[in-house]
């Protein structure tokens, strides 16, 4: 445990804010430790890797934790299961909250046997003594042991103590996915549960003038239509009614249309001339005593990413129930739910900050509403799970005492989610005579990222939006770098660079909702940092590797580049091996510049298409806490940036999205998908860092690298379609 | 027009007679989750575009969510609740656990339903033929190459099993022959 001089143990922070013990776990008679956590499982795993965690510290087979999911009320506020942080931050705090109450337990069995609590030892909860007694934490279960705040009274084990921690315990909810048995959050069914569907406005901006409500209704099975302003939804017995029923509202809606959105065809001009408000995200200027080392050249280049969909599987899903009929209330009109008690079902990425926003969105206090996080679909960041629980929970409202379930459609999924924002980033540098780096120069537009629910003061669920008197959403936001950043994140130059200075152009203006996609800005910018550090190379007549490895100092980073560039046979790889068209490249990260590192090597063939054969990867995220769920999550979005970078890209009008089907927004395929390798560099007692998102910039920028290699063209525009690689083809 | 009169409509779903109360031109897969309670199967495009809803409709593969009810009213419906049980689960199923082939699992009944078409068919295939045999079917979190290795795992053991029945086969029979 890290001391501080003055306080004694200092505890980690999800601990500070969650200090009572007993929020973190219970003993239960019956031989089960119950375990909360404030992170949820997003299908990477996470619930797992904690179990390993708690069941380490208290010397428990893992079969023996059960994983309770978050519920707002009960289960520690941790923010949301987001940035890759989760082992981070609640597994440091399982880990001491873990490992104290194993002390207090054993306390107890000491004081009954009047022995020295050290000489006892704990196998799978039983608790044994040298003359033999035994006693088992389940024997002593008593949950007024655990109602005090941790005080950081134990020490964690050692990393070379674990024996649970760092294996690959299988996943704890695959069983019941494949049973199967009903564990997400769309197979939910309660008593008198309803279907809700909602009918979005036909485009962006669009005003609901008039609807009538009388076909839907007089079909059999309809208990309502709710309209509020722009919102407009309905609830049936049946789930096959609510959609037939939604298909007759929509058919007879009548909208006002305006056109609202940039040209998707020219959207780097769009991004780069929209009111923005500029800022200085980081600068080092080179001391006096360096700068004197001339500039012989000076290099710049402009890449792009469009905006990306989450495009989750199974479409968000929520289901609401509004207890007590609102006193007073008249329908939409009076929203008057004093003594309503709302319950919610969702897989938002957030319960508590979910309940925050529903709270105020339906001026209800937060102690009206209790959210409960139930599996979903994987969410590789914000998409639509808020925006539905907000949904259920206004047509909830419309049957107090009926649980409504709603499941938006493909096309809503496609098309309302809140995108991974579109950007340019603009890379200049001045070189000396061997090609190295003197001063870098990065510049960024786009919209921020963040537009999740609960930290801002004004709305962000899109049907509170489309409501009368609704307050639009307001363009994304951006956390500060040092947490990690937005549209800044991993611009910052990992490389030695003697001066460098990063500036960010967040548009004041959001024609498409955008927010957190999976590496946030870590995209775009590696892909364009690690790109144009290719293009510097080739300028300078170097070995992409060597040129990198020259310039950076940092030995990690450097081992993995090592690593990697080994196990691709990097040195030996010709083309003309494998085919004329091929071609090999690098691309490398610390993910935010504080979590894990990743060097990826792709080897791709561009005939028509682009086609990527093999991605090999090499980590190091320090302490692995379970190996083989740490290489599915990298190889996972290893193989997710490779759909990003060949295939994706959220196309639009000047009035609506239209990329709202597999068929316009196609994702990578079975038989498209690369071979992936995946090492990890041993953890030499570095802490654990989280792997979900290392690799999406990596991916992108090796096969840019490799696709540059390969036709001798350079593509600065994604996705790397043949449209894209004939644009950037000289003359 | 919809077809909006709801009336009672048969279908043999896992070799059981049901009856539910729909309208014939109803999705085939909101009778299963709703009426039937079968949640295996998943609704993910409602377009056949992407195979979360994936059920074997005369042992072949068939979107559930635009496959209306009178296109089923003659057929064997399979979900893959019928193609093992928790305690016995299918190989497909099996191999996936075993090699840990999923990430959220949002998308891997309507893998295990391709997959056990694929492999009742032929029992040795190529990875290229089970890469092909699951293009129908997409996954976002990119458990491809797991779920790949874990489809031809549970075809080697589906071999193995065949082969040790036949030698078990042939082994009865040479004793029945010595014992005539």
């Amino acid at each position: 445990m890290a001391t501080s001089p003055e306080a004694g143990p200092v505890l980690p922070p999800s601990l500070v804010a969650n200090p009572r013990l007993g929020d973190w776990l219970r003993v239960l008679p019956d031989g089960v430790v119950e375990v909360r956590s404030g992170k949820v499982e997003l299908g990477q795993g996470v619930i797992t890797a904690l179990a390993q965690v708690a069941a380490e510290e208290l010397d428990l087979d893992v079969a023996r934790v059960r994983m309770v999911a978050a519920v707002t009320g009960i289960s520690p506020d941790e923010g949301y299961t987001s940035g890759s942080l989760s082992i981070q931050y609640s597994g440091a705090a399982l880990r001491v909250a873990c490992a104290e109450a194993r002390t207090i337990y054993l306390g107890v069995a000491a004081g009954r046997w009047n022995v020295p609590a050290d000489v006892l030892t704990v196998q799978d909860g039983t608790i044994a003594a040298p003359d033999g007694r035994t006693t088992s934490y389940w024997e002593l279960a008593d949950d007024g042991l655990l109602d005090r705040p941790a005080a950081g009274l134990a020490e964690p084990k050692a990393a070379s103590a674990y024996r649970i921690v760092g294996t690959s315990v299988p996943r704890l909810d695959l069983p019941d996915k494949l049973a199967p048995r009903p564990r997400f959050v769309h197979d939910m069914a309660l008593d008198g549960m309803l279907y809700g569907r909602v009918v979005r406005p036909p485009s962006r901006r669009a005003t609901l003038l008039d609807v009538g409500a009388g076909p839907a209704m007089a079909l059999p099975a309809v208990v309502t239509v709710v309209r509020d302003g722009s919102f407009l939804g309905v609830i049936a017995e049946r789930e096959e009614v609510a959609l037939r029923a939604a298909d007759l509202l929509r058919a007879d809606a009548k909208w006002q249309e305006q056109p609202t959105l940039p040209d998707e065809d020219d959207l780097p001009a769009f991004l780069v001339s929209a009111p923005a408000q500029t800022s200085v995200l980081a600068e080092s200027a080179p001391a006096a005593s360096t700068s004197a080392k001339p500039a012989v050249r000076s290099h710049e280049a402009a890449y792009h990413r469009p905006y990306l969909a989450h495009a989750a599987m199974g479409p968000s899903s929520a289901t609401a129930l509004a207890r007590t009929a609102p006193a007073g209330a008249n329908g939409a009109h009076g929203r008057n739910w004093d003594g309503v008690r709302l319950e919610v079902w969702t897989h938002s990425q957030g319960v508590y900050l979910l309940r925050r926003e529903l709270a105020r969105a339906l001026q209800l206090a937060e102690e009206q509403v209790r959210v409960r996080h139930v599996e979903g679909a994987g969410c590789y960041g914000h998409n639509g799970a808020d925006d539905v629980a907000m949904d259920a929970a206004l047509l909830a409202l419309a049957v107090p005492g009926r649980p409504v379930q709603v499941v938006w459609s493909r096309s809503d999924e496609l098309g309302w989610e809140p995108y991974g924002p579109a950007a340019v980033v603009r890379i200049a540098a001045d070189v000396d005579a061997r090609g190295d780096v003197l001063a870098w120069q990065h510049e960024i537009w786009g919209n921020g990222h963040v537009t999740r629910p609960g930290f801002a003061s004004s709305n962000r669920l899109l049907a509170a939006s489309h409501r009368d008197g609704g307050e639009p959403i307001e363009p994304a936001a951006d956390p500060p770098l040092e947490r990690g950043g937005g549209a800044g994140r991993n611009a910052v130059p990992g490389y030695a660079f003697p001066a460098y200075r990063v500036v960010n152009h967040r548009l004041s203006v959001m024609p498409l909702r955008t927010s957190s996609l999976r590496a946030l800005g870590g995209f775009a910018n590696v892909f364009a940092i690690e790109s144009f550090m290719d293009e510097l190379a080739q300028a300078a007549g170097r070995d992409p590797v060597e040129y990198r490895l020259a310039q950076l100092a940092d030995p990690r980073g450097r081992a993995v580049i090592e690593a990697v560039v080994r196990r691709s046979g990097w040195a030996d790889w010709s083309a003309s091996e494998s085919s004329r068209s091929a071609g090999h490249g690098i691309g490398y990260a610390r993910y935010k510049n504080s979590s894990a590192y990743c060097a990826v090597v792709a080897e791709v063939e561009a005939v028509t298409e682009v086609r990527v054969r093999r991605l090999t990867i090499a980590v190091d995220a320090g302490l692995v806490i379970n190996p083989d769920g740490a290489e599915n999550q990298v190889e996972g979005g290893a193989i997710q940036a490779t759909s990003w970078t060949l295939k994706e890209r959220v196309r639009f009008n000047s009035l609506t999205v239209t990329s709202d089907t597999w068929d316009s927004y196609p994702i990578l395929r079975f038989s498209e998908v690369p071979v992936v390798e995946v090492e990890f560099l041993p953890g030499h007692g570095n802490p654990a860092l989280g792997v979900g998102e290392t690799a999406q910039g990596p991916t992108a920028a090796a096969i840019g690298n490799a696709l540059a290699d390969a036709l001798g063209v350079r593509v600065r525009t994604l996705p790397l379609t043949e449209q894209q690689i004939l644009a950037a083809m000289p003359g | 027009m919809p077809d909006t009169d709801p009336k009672r409509v048969t279908v043999l779903v896992n070799g059981r007679p049901e009856e539910v109360r729909t309208e014939q031109d109803t999705a085939l897969l909101y009778v299963l989750r709703n009426h039937l309670g079968l949640k295996g199967t998943r609704f993910g495009c409602g377009l056949g575009l992407c195979g979360t809803c994936l059920v074997l409709v005369d042992g072949q593969p068939a979107y559930s969510c635009d496959t209306p009810m009178w296109a089923v009213a003659d057929r064997d419906v399979t979900t893959v609740e019928g193609l093992g049980t928790p305690q016995r689960p299918h190989p497909v199923a099996r191999a996936i656990i075993d090699g840990q082939a999923a990430q959220c699992g949002y998308c891997i009944s309507g893998v295990v339903i391709s997959a056990a078409a694929l492999l009742a068919a032929n029992d040795n295939p190529g990875e290229d033929e089970v890469r092909a045999a699951l293009d129908g079917n997409l996954c976002r979190c990119g458990a491809h190459n797991r779920i790949v290795r874990a489809v031809l795992a549970a075809a080697a053991s589906l071999r193995a099993s065949r082969d040790g029945a036949s030698r078990d086969g042939a082994s009865r029979d040479g004793a029945s022959r010595d014992g005539d």
